[in-house]
């Protein structure tokens, strides 16, 4: 992971890919989301989404996962490098999140990020805050997910 | 029990659900799957981070607040689904054993230019734990039928 010197505005990062199966499309919704469209193959059909449709939170929470993974490969890659690590924070939140499209089962989504904006946090010492647009793109090339998020990311000399 | 439509949802106060505990049991399962960062997933990391004990990913938040508002009333209401998130803010964390309410509140409700059978309900949510904490706020629309548009 980057530390907040190391970002620049306008940076893209690709956190790779996701298919999104009946299976885990039901799982998920099953337990946080069990909307019928979200459950059942004929009632996602007849919806607005056109077919068996993941809840939208669990598009946020894969384009999370992914997120992470790649966080980890690059701790790994600081750590070959013998470099120092940057563990970076909590999130505050996030705005703008759309879900554009719907992802049905059988969509492969990638997710890629981009940074938008960087600045020093007022109120925590040795801290910046980044926001980045994150989305996601299925495998026709559309557009399906989008969120403005901002999290705290260590500067390299606060001794973390 | 009545489906909810769109003349159901007026601006102000609309409902306070839950409790809904959430184990630590919960949090990992969570974690592993989605978010699996040293501080939502390993007691020693959690503590040295800046959540200071360890925390639920602010996903699994979210997912669970979905839960609770589908328990409280978006199960019996016409809803076509959800356009996005205005805003969400994650302000203190979740923990093992938390028990969360949700006070919902309509902040706008107006007719959809594009499809007239269906307005757009946008609510303020707040989750707090049993100590009235605030742990995430949130702005988020849905898309709800009309009743005369021959909801079910």
């Amino acid at each position: 992971m980057h530390f907040f010197e190391d970002l620049e505005i306008g940076r893209r990062r690709d956190f790779g890919s996701f298919t999104f199966t009946a299976d885990n499309i039901k799982k998920f919704a099953a337990q946080f989301d069990p909307q019928r469209f979200h459950l059942d193959e004929e009632e996602g059909r007849k919806s607005l989404f056109g077919g068996l449709a993941a809840s939208g939170w669990h598009v946020g929470s894969v384009c999370m996962k992914l997120m992470v993974a790649d966080g980890q490969r690059q701790i790994k890659e600081a750590m070959a490098r013998g470099d120092k690590i940057a563990v970076w924070g909590p999130s505050p939140g996030f705005r703008e999140l759309r879900w554009i499209r719907p992802v049905l089962a059988g969509d492969t989504i990638s997710f890629s990020s981009l940074i938008e904006t960087k600045r020093i946090s007022d109120s925590r010492p040795g801290w910046g805050i980044l926001q980045a647009r994150n989305t996601g793109i299925n495998q026709r090339g559309e557009q399906v997910y989008s969120v403005l998020a901002t999290a705290f990311v260590p500067q390299r000399d606060a001794g973390s | 029990m009545t489906t909810l439509t769109f003349e159901d949802f007026k601006p102000g106060h609309f409902g306070t659900f839950g409790p809904r505990r959430v184990t630590r049991e919960e949090i990992l399962a969570f974690a592993a799957e989605f978010d699996p960062q040293p501080m939502h997933l390993d007691e020693e990391a959690a503590k040295r981070s800046m959540l200071k004990g360890l925390s639920g990913s602010g996903w699994h938040l979210c997912s669970v607040v979905m839960r609770m508002m589908f328990d409280g009333f978006i199960g019996r209401t016409a809803s076509l689904g959800s356009p996005g998130v205005n805003e969400l803010r994650w302000l203190a964390p979740l923990r093992s054993d938390d028990e969360l309410t949700l006070d919902v509140e309509v902040a706008e409700a107006r007719l959809s230019k594009s499809r007239p059978e269906t307005g757009i309900v946008t609510f303020k949510s707040v989750a707090r734990n049993a100590s009235g904490q605030t742990l995430c706020e949130m702005v988020s629309p849905i898309i709800v039928r009309r009743r005369h548009a021959g909801a079910a």
